[in-house]
């Protein structure tokens, strides 16, 4: 049923977690063959923050695993799975007001070259790492902005550098949680071209409320509601999924009241 | 890709490094001038410098990194009574007590660190005024090795390179620490400019992020507490060479609280901030007190207020604004 079964790349089997009483995700399974490209969506409420936060360590699941390749990372904490090469960008951007989206960029080459914490090393006079996220932010179309304070520059260019600092971690599966949001729409396109150009053989995962954005990247979508996955499939059979559209009504109904 | 950002690229570090010598040259010569200016006060200016180096190790904690201490001073202390009790005990060799000053307090920064790690916020800050009050009580209940309430005195160390003898003008003391800060001040700011250094800015800024980028914080911060406890304890270990007593004073919350009032006036998270902030604090304190002994902090708790509300990013901060504004007006010609 699942293409990615074969040799998935990433893998999350039966994930619960419950807060009290209350299953918030229930039973959700998701596998990822490298070069996937994946959305997951749901109504608000439905459960995709706690999933984004089970998957990347931030909390622990009550059931389940989630693997990495060949390896159970499910016990492992936040900051060794993105060692182990799953990387995420923010809903809302985390970045370093007061830094340069250079110094953002080479941060994180250094760090996965296993640099980024040298003392007898001067930052600024990485070469290699300089050149290499010079033709990051090249990439991206922030080169303009390089060496401007974070705070100084457009917010979707932070979202643009949100993408480049992933893309200097050379993740093996990378987990975009809403790319978009907050982006005026005048320069999603920015975004999109920009997520179009992300390594071919790199797992990506999109959390997305954006339709738009979603039947544009993905190539498979999965359902998320009330903490279930309900839905996997194609994005052109998704708005023709009954529980889909219940699901969705149901929510626009409630947030019409 | 490189050189399209080239022309930006040549203007910061070497600007950097520009304004680093000049900050250095403004040092030794504002030092330099000390010795010849107020000959009489050397003692006065060593123990500034001393204090100086312990306001620096602050900076480190509280401006790199933005975690709150008011329990610097069980740094300087660790340093101070360490090579206090070195030199009693034989070891008189300056370089060397002060080396003992550096361990002495790079060991208690990591069991501080190990210690305030634990916690965030404002529980934090209450371990650290809760370990720098602890060290204080166990150095006055000690008397056997601190000489409890009276203190240490009657270090003698020796002549400096076999040349130079501590003497009652405390000249050798002064350009001993002069050197020393300098020292210090450059290995500071490139500490400051290594991946180290910027992880730690980065952790001030936003965890979240930089665990995103795969760093985990506790090593980083344990290790800046190390680095900030060796410069305490130097700060401590020159205080004891050149006052040759060592005092409860040295391991108090007195003291790490006005470092913390002096980093806050001269401005956090550039060293600068620290030096200015020391000398600013303490010419008030010697110069007022000497006319008034009761008011003095009446004037500097004026000063502070005056400074957190009109120039919040303290005193080097407002003088870094100033030359900027300076600086931007003949430059608007460009684009």
């Amino acid at each position: 049923m699942n293409p990615a079964a074969a040799s998935p790349v990433f893998a999350v089997a039966h994930l619960s977690k419950s807060f009290g009483g209350l299953k918030v995700n229930h039973d959700v399974s998701i596998a990822m063959a490298p070069g996937e490209r994946l959305a997951l969506i749901g109504p608000n409420g439905a459960g995709k923050t706690t999933f984004v936060n089970l998957v990347t360590g931030r909390i622990r699941p009550s059931a389940g695993t989630v693997r990495l390749g060949d390896e159970d990372i499910t016990r492992l904490g936040a900051v060794a799975r993105v060692r182990r090469g799953l990387v995420r960008t923010f809903q809302v951007t985390r970045l370093f007001p007061d830094m340069t989206p250079e110094e953002h960029v080479v941060m994180a080459i250094l760090q996965r070259q296993g640099r980024a914490t040298r003392i007898l090393a001067r930052f600024h006079g990485a070469g290699a790492a300089a050149d290499e996220a010079a033709d990051i932010l090249a990439t991206l179309g922030l080169t303009e902005v390089a060496r401007r304070k974070v705070v100084e520059i457009a917010y979707g260019q932070q979202r643009l550098l949100e993408i480049a600092i992933a893309m200097a971690q050379r993740p093996k599966v990378l987990l975009l949680d809403e790319p978009a949001a907050g982006v005026p729409s005048t320069d999603t396109p920015l975004i999109e071209r920009a997520l179009e150009r992300l390594p071919a053989s790199l797992a990506v995962l999109m959390i997305e409320h954006d339709m738009d954005l979603v039947f544009r990247f993905a190539r498979r979508v999965t359902v998320l509601a009330a903490g279930e996955l309900i839905f996997q499939g194609l994005p052109a059979d998704v708005a023709r999924d009954d529980r889909v559209r219940e699901a969705y009504l149901g929510s626009y109904a409630h947030a019409g009241r | 890709m490189a050189q399209a950002s080239a022309p930006m690229a040549a203007a910061t570090p070497a600007r950097d490094l520009g304004r680093d010598l000049a900050g250095l040259a403004l040092i030794l010569a504002a030092g330099l001038a000390g010795y010849w200016l107020f000959p009489d006060n050397l003692s006065f200016l060593t123990r500034l410098i001393s204090v100086a180096l312990l306001v620096l190790s602050l900076d480190l904690i509280v401006g790199y990194c933005g975690i709150a201490s008011l329990g610097q001073a069980a740094l300087y202390g660790a340093g101070a009574y360490a090579a206090g009790i070195a030199c009693l005990n034989g070891v008189t060799e300056p370089f060397l007590l002060i080396l003992i000053g550096a361990a002495a307090g790079a060991v208690t920064g990591l069991l501080m660190g190990t210690v305030m790690l634990r916690a965030h916020g404002l529980p934090q800050l209450v371990l650290s005024i809760a370990i720098v009050q602890l060290l204080h009580e166990a150095a006055n209940k000690a008397a056997w090795l601190t000489g409890g309430s009276d203190g240490l005195a009657g270090m003698v160390p020796a002549p400096l390179f076999g040349l130079f003898e501590f003497d009652l003008w405390g000249r050798a003391a002064y350009l001993f620490g002069l050197g020393l800060l300098v020292a210090v001040f450059v290995a500071l700011k490139l500490l400051v400019r290594s991946p180290f250094g910027m992880v730690c800015r980065g952790l001030k800024e936003d965890p979240l992020r930089v665990s995103a980028l795969g760093i985990s914080a506790f090593p980083v911060l344990l290790r800046m507490f190390v680095i900030s406890g060796a410069v305490a304890g130097m700060g401590g270990a020159l205080g004891a060479i050149s006052t040759q007593v060592v005092g409860l004073d040295s391991v108090s919350f007195e003291l790490s609280a006005n470092a913390l009032v002096m980093l806050v006036l001269g401005g956090l998270g550039n060293l600068y901030g620290a030096l200015i902030g020391t000398v600013v604090f303490m010419a008030v304190e010697h110069v007022v007190a000497a006319i008034d002994p009761f008011h003095w902090m009446t004037l500097v708790g004026a000063l502070l207020i005056a400074i957190v509300l009109f120039a919040p990013r303290g005193l080097s901060g407002t003088l870094d604004e100033a030359a900027r504004i300076l600086a931007r007006r003949p430059r608007r010609a460009g684009p």
